[in-house]
C-alpha cells in the first residue's frame, strides 16, 4: 500500500511538467496582445511596453519564459497578475470558496444521491423508483444555469429564504443554495448509478445465501448490498470532487461568487499567463489527488484489489 | 405413507438408528409460476414429495427441470417474480407457504439451512470469511459476542478447515473453490438445523473434492440427525448419496422412490434416458458389460449412447495409422509470481511432460484443477511459450513459430474451451461468429463464407436459422455446438478440447460428446481432450494421461486405466468417480 501510494505520488512529477508546459504553450499562444490590452485606446507613453514587456518577461522566448516561471514557481513566487496583485493572493482567496463550495455540493450529492439510490434500487418500478429516475434525467437534462435561476428566482427572489448573491466572505449558509444548483446533475447521476448498483446486488448469489442465514432484510441491505454497491459510487464521487473543485464556472457565475472558475476565466480572457498556469497547476495536483484517494478508498471498500507493486 | 398432519416436533430426532417415522418435509401438489409479460410461466408443477427425519432425499433433473426452483421454494428465496401459486410446503405440520417475511426469518438458517451452488459467487466479496459465519450464528441466536466468536471457529473446523482460527480474517478469493464450499457448508450447518438444502453442492468442484465435501457432508449431517435435500443433475451422485430419489422433468415429478430400485429398474422414460446418459454410471456400466456380458449391457439397450461410443472407438483403434500428429517431448513451463516487493516465487506448472497422440485418435489429459492439464494446452496451442522441451506437430517442430507460419499452424490446431458462455462475444450473432475465423485468415468471398457457415452449422446439427441469433438466446448445449463449430471452420486437424463438456448437463453433455465422436470419425479429426471427469474419459478418449501437479504419473490406453490402474493417485481418481461404489447390474 505504501509502494504504490509511493509510486502514485512520483507518478504526479510528469503529469505536474505536462500540464503546466502545455497549459503555458497554450495561454502563449493565444492571439492579441495582453499589454496593448491594458491600455485600451489611450496609447502608452514609448518604452513604457517594452519596459513591461521586459518585467513580464514576454520579450524572451516561450520556452525560456516557461523556465523562468517554473524556477520561480518553485521559490515560492507565482508571479504577479498584469495589474499587480501577487497570484498567490488571488489563489489564497479564491481557493478556500471554491473548496468550502464543491465540498458542500460533494456532501450533499453523496448524501442524497445515495440515499434515493438505494430507495430507488430496493423498489424497482415502484412509484418511488419511477419518480427518482424521472427527476434525474430531468436534471441531467436541463442545463445547470437554467437549474441555477429558477432555484434562485423561488428560493431568493420569491421566498427570501437565501441571499440572491454571495457576499465576498462566501459563509457556509450563503453557499448552500449554490451548492444545491452545483449538485443537481452530479446527484443524478449517483441515484442512477446507485440504483443499479443495488437492484444488480440485490440480485447477487450472495444476498441469497446471506438471507438463507436468517438475517433480517435490513441487516441484509445494509451490510451486504449497501457496501458493494458503493464501489462504482465512490469512483464517480471521486472524479467529480476532481472537476467540482475547477468547474463551477457557471455556478459561480449565477450566484457572483469570486472563486477559481471565475478567476481562471478572468485571466484566460486578459491573456494571464503566470495566473493562469498556477491556478491550473493546483488544480492537475489536487485532481491527481483526489484520484489516488479513490483509488485507495477502492481497495478499502473491496478487499479483492490489492496494489502489490 | 401417512397424510395427516402431525404435531410439531419439538425435541431433536435422536441419532443413531436414524430414520423417525414423521415426515419433517411433506410438499403436497406444489405449485411455483414466474411472472412474465406474457403472463405466468409455471416452473413446478405440482409437486409432491416426502422427507422423513434422518433421511437424505435427492432431486435429480436436468437444469430447468425446476428442482432448484422447489428447494428455494421451501425456504421462499424464488428469484425474480417467481410465486408460489399453489400447495402446500408442510414443515413439522406447518405451512411454511403461507407463512410471513419475518416468520420465515425464524425459519430460516435456525430450522432450514442451505448450502447454495456455486462456492465462487455465494461469498460475499468484501467481507472476511469469520465475518460471513459469525453473522449467521449471531441472527440465529446460537450464541453472542466472545462465544460467536469460538462458535465460528468451532463450525469452520468441523465443516473441514483445520486452520479457521488463522483464517478468519481472510476474504472469500483468498480461498480455494473447495474451501469456500466447505465455509458455505459450515454456514448452513452453523445453527444445527433440522433440514438443510444442499443445491449442487459440488457441481463446481474437482471430483476428489466433491467426494471430499460430500462424505464430509454426510459424517456431520449423520451426527446432527438432519435430513438432507439434496439437488442434483447427476444421477449417480444422487444414487450414492441418497436413499430416497425424486426424478423431476420439466416442473414435475416423474419418478420417484428408493434410489436403488430406480436406477436398477427405471420405469419412466425420461429416468431411463438419464440413467443411459450419465457418464458416471456409463462408464461403471461398460465395466459391468466386459466383466459380465449379457446382463450390463442388456438393461440398458435402449437408446444407450455408449454403446455406439465405443464401437467408434473401436473402429479408430483400427482405422489408426501408426504416424504420430503430435509429440510432446519432455516439456516443462515455469512461471515466476512475484511475491512482495522484488521477490518471485517459481511455480513449475508442467514439469517434464511427453506424450504422443496418433492422427485422428483422442488422448485425454485428465487431473485435478491446478494439476497443470490446461497448461499444457496453452502451451500446445503456443497461447504461451514454452520453458523447455520441444513440441512437434506433424513432424515440424512448433516452439518457435512466428508470423505467417505460426498462422498456418493456428489453421490447423483449434481451441474449444470449457465456458461456453464467456467464449463466446455476447455482441456477436451465431453467424458472424462462426465465420470470424474465417475472415481472420481472409478464406473466401462473403457468400463462400455464408457457404461454409451453412455448412457447419450443418455439421453440429444447428438449424440454418440459428445464424441470426445471439449468444444470450441459447441454451448451454447450442452454445458449446456454435464453439465448435467455430473450432472446424478452418478445417483443423486437431482440436483441443478444455472441459469442454464440464459445464453442461448429463443429456446436453451427451449429445455433445455424441456430436464430437461422429465428426472425428467423418472428418478424421485427432482431439486432445482435457477434463477432471474420468467418467467421460471412458466414453471418448483411447488414451490417458492422468496428470498430478505438472507431471504424468501414468499414461496408458483407455481401458488399461480403467481395468488395471496402477498408480494410487489414478486409483483415487477413479473412486472418486460418482456411482463408482454404486452396485450396479447386480
Amino acid at each position: 500500500m505504501i509502494w504504490y501510494t509511493g509510486k502514485r505520488l512520483l507518478q504526479m512529477i510528469p503529469v505536474f511538467f505536462g500540464a503546466t508546459l502545455l497549459i503555458y504553450f497554450m495561454v502563449f499562444s493565444l492571439p492579441g496582445d495582453p499589454i496593448a490590452a491594458l491600455y485600451g485606446d489611450r496609447p502608452p507613453a514609448p518604452g513604457v511596453v517594452e519596459q513591461i514587456r521586459a518585467q513580464y518577461n514576454l520579450d524572451k522566448p516561450f520556452i525560456v519564459q516557461y523556465l523562468i516561471y517554473i524556477g520561480n514557481f518553485f521559490q515560492g513566487d507565482l508571479g504577479t497578475t498584469y495589474s499587480g496583485r501577487p497570484v498567490s493572493d488571488v489563489m489564497a482567496k479564491a481557493f478556500p470558496i471554491t473548496a468550502r463550495l464543491a465540498l458542500l455540493a460533494l456532501a450533499i450529492e453523496a448524501f442524497f444521491g445515495i440515499l434515493v439510490g438505494l430507495v430507488a434500487g430496493l423498489r424497482k418500478g415502484k412509484l418511488f423508483d419511477t419518480s427518482a429516475l424521472v427527476v434525474s434525467l430531468l436534471l441531467i437534462s436541463v442545463p445547470t444555469f437554467v437549474i441555477g435561476f429558477v432555484l434562485q428566482y423561488v428560493f431568493a427572489v420569491q421566498l427570501g429564504w437565501a441571499r440572491t448573491t454571495v457576499s465576498s466572505e462566501a459563509p457556509l449558509s450563503e453557499l448552500l443554495l449554490p451548492a444545491l444548483v452545483l449538485a443537481s446533475v452530479s446527484f443524478a447521476y449517483i441515484v442512477r448509478l446507485t440504483r443499479a448498483s443495488v437492484s444488480d446486488n440485490l440480485n447477487a448469489d450472495f444476498v441469497r445465501t446471506a438471507t438463507a442465514k436468517g438475517l433480517s432484510r435490513r441487516r441484509v441491505v445494509g451490510v451486504h448490498v449497501l457496501r458493494n454497491s458503493l464501489v462504482p459510487v465512490v469512483t464517480f464521487l471521486g472524479v467529480d470532487l476532481g472537476s467540482l473543485m475547477v468547474g463551477a464556472i457557471v455556478t459561480e457565475g449565477i450566484f457572483n461568487i469570486n472563486g477559481v472558475g471565475g478567476t481562471v476565466y478572468k485571466a484566460i480572457k486578459l491573456g494571464e499567463g503566470p495566473t493562469v498556469v498556477s491556478f491550473i497547476a493546483v488544480m492537475v495536483v489536487i485532481f491527481v489527488l483526489a484520484n489516488l484517494l479513490v483509488d485507495l478508498l477502492y481497495a478499502a471498500l473491496d478487499p479483492r484489489i490489492r496494489y502489490a507493486k | 405413507m401417512s397424510q395427516t398432519v402431525i404435531e410439531p416436533v419439538s425435541e431433536p430426532v435422536n441419532n443413531g438408528s436414524g430414520v423417525s417415522h414423521e415426515p419433517l418435509l411433506q410438499i403436497r401438489d406444489l405449485e411455483v409460476g414466474f411472472q412474465t409479460q406474457h403472463g405466468v410461466v409455471p416452473a413446478v408443477r405440482g409437486v409432491s414429495l416426502t422427507l422423513y427425519a434422518g433421511q437424505t432425499l435427492a432431486i435429480v433433473g436436468e437444469s430447468g427441470s425446476g428442482k432448484t426452483t422447489t428447494a428455494q421454494a421451501i425456504i421462499k428465496l424464488l428469484a425474480g417474480t417467481g410465486k408460489i401459486t399453489a400447495g402446500q410446503i408442510l414443515f413439522e405440520g406447518r405451512d411454511l407457504a403461507g407463512l410471513s417475511e419475518k416468520q420465515m426469518q425464524d425459519v430460516r438458517g435456525r430450522l432450514i439451512g442451505y448450502v447454495p451452488q456455486d462456492p465462487m459467487s455465494n461469498l460475499n466479496p468484501v467481507w472476511n470469511i469469520g465475518f460471513q459465519v459469525e453473522e449467521a450464528i449471531k441472527a440465529n441466536n446460537v450464541a453472542q459476542g466472545k462465544a460467536a466468536r469460538q462458535r465460528t471457529i468451532q463450525v469452520l473446523q468441523e465443516a473441514g478447515l483445520s486452520d479457521a482460527e488463522d483464517r478468519l480474517k481472510q476474504f472469500p478469493h483468498q480461498f480455494s473453490g473447495g474451501m469456500r464450499q466447505r465455509v458455505l457448508i459450515g454456514i448452513g450447518l452453523s445453527a444445527r438445523p433440522k433440514l438443510l438444502i444442499a443445491d449442487e453442492p459440488t457441481s463446481a468442484l474437482d471430483v476428489t473434492v466433491q467426494r471430499q465435501i460430500l462424505d464430509h457432508l454426510g459424517t456431520l449431517t449423520r451426527d446432527y440427525g438432519t435430513s438432507v435435500l439434496f439437488i442434483t443433475h447427476d444421477l449417480g451422485l444422487a444414487a450414492e448419496r441418497a436413499e430416497q430419489l425424486v426424478v423431476m422433468y420439466k416442473g414435475k415429478v416423474v419418478e420417484s422412490g428408493p434410489s436403488q430400485e430406480i436406477l436398477a429398474n427405471p420405469q419412466h422414460p425420461y429416468t431411463q434416458r438419464l440413467v443411459a446418459a450419465a457418464p458416471s454410471l456409463a462408464s461403471r456400466r461398460i465395466q459391468s458389460a466386459k466383466n459380465d456380458d449379457a446382463v450390463g449391457a442388456e438393461i440398458f439397450s435402449g437408446g444407450s449412447l455408449d454403446t455406439t461410443l465405443v464401437a467408434r472407438a473401436a473402429e479408430r483403434e483400427q482405422a489408426a495409422e501408426a504416424k504420430d500428429l503430435i509429440k510432446v517431448q519432455n516439456i516443462s513451463k515455469l512461471y515466476r509470481i512475484r511475491t512482495k516487493g522484488l521477490k518471485y516465487n517459481e511455480l513449475l506448472a508442467v514439469n517434464d511432460v511427453s506424450f504422443a497422440i496418433k492422427k485422428g485418435t483422442t488422448t485425454a489429459l485428465v487431473g485435478e484443477s491446478g494439476s497443470g492439464k490446461s497448461t499444457v494446452a496453452k502451451l500446445l496451442l503456443q497461447l504461451e511459450s514454452i520453458t523447455s522441451g520441444t513440441i512437434e506437430f506433424d513432424g515440424q517442430d512448433v516452439a518457435g513459430l512466428k508470423g505467417a507460419a505460426l498462422l498456418k499452424f493456428r489453421r490447423r490446431v483449434q481451441p474449444v474451451f470449457q465456458d461456453p458462455y464467456g467464449s463466446l462475444d455476447p455482441q456477436y450473432n451465431v453467424g458472424n461468429t462462426i465465420a470470424e475465423p474465417l475472415l481472420a485468415h481472409k478464406i473466401g468471398t462473403s457468400a463462400e463464407r455464408q457457404a461454409r457457415v451453412r455448412e457447419l452449422l450443418d455439421q453440429v446439427s444447428l438449424p440454418w436459422a440459428t445464424r441470426y441469433r445471439y449468444p444470450s438466446e441459447l441454451s448451454g448445449g447450442q452454445r458449446q455446438r456454435i464453439a465448435v463449430a467455430r473450432a472446424l471452420a478452418l478445417k483443423p486437424d486437431v482440436l483441443v478440447l478444455d472441459e469442454a463438456v464440464s459445464a453442461l448437463d448429463v443429456l446436453v453433455q451427451g449429445q455433445i460428446l455424441n456430436l464430437l465422436t461422429e465428426l472425428q470419425t467423418e472428418l478424421g479429426l485427432t482431439y486432445l481432450f482435457i477434463t477432471h471427469d474420468l467418467a467421460v474419459v471412458r466414453l471418448v478418449a483411447d488414451n490417458v494421461c492422468v496428470m498430478q501437479r505438472g507431471r504424468i504419473v501414468e499414461s496408458a490406453s483407455t481401458d488399461e486405466v480403467f481395468d488395471s490402474p496402477r498408480e494410487a493417485y489414478t486409483q483415487e481418481l477413479l473412486a472418486a468417480i460418482p456411482g463408482a461404489n454404486f452396485e450396479f447390474g447386480r
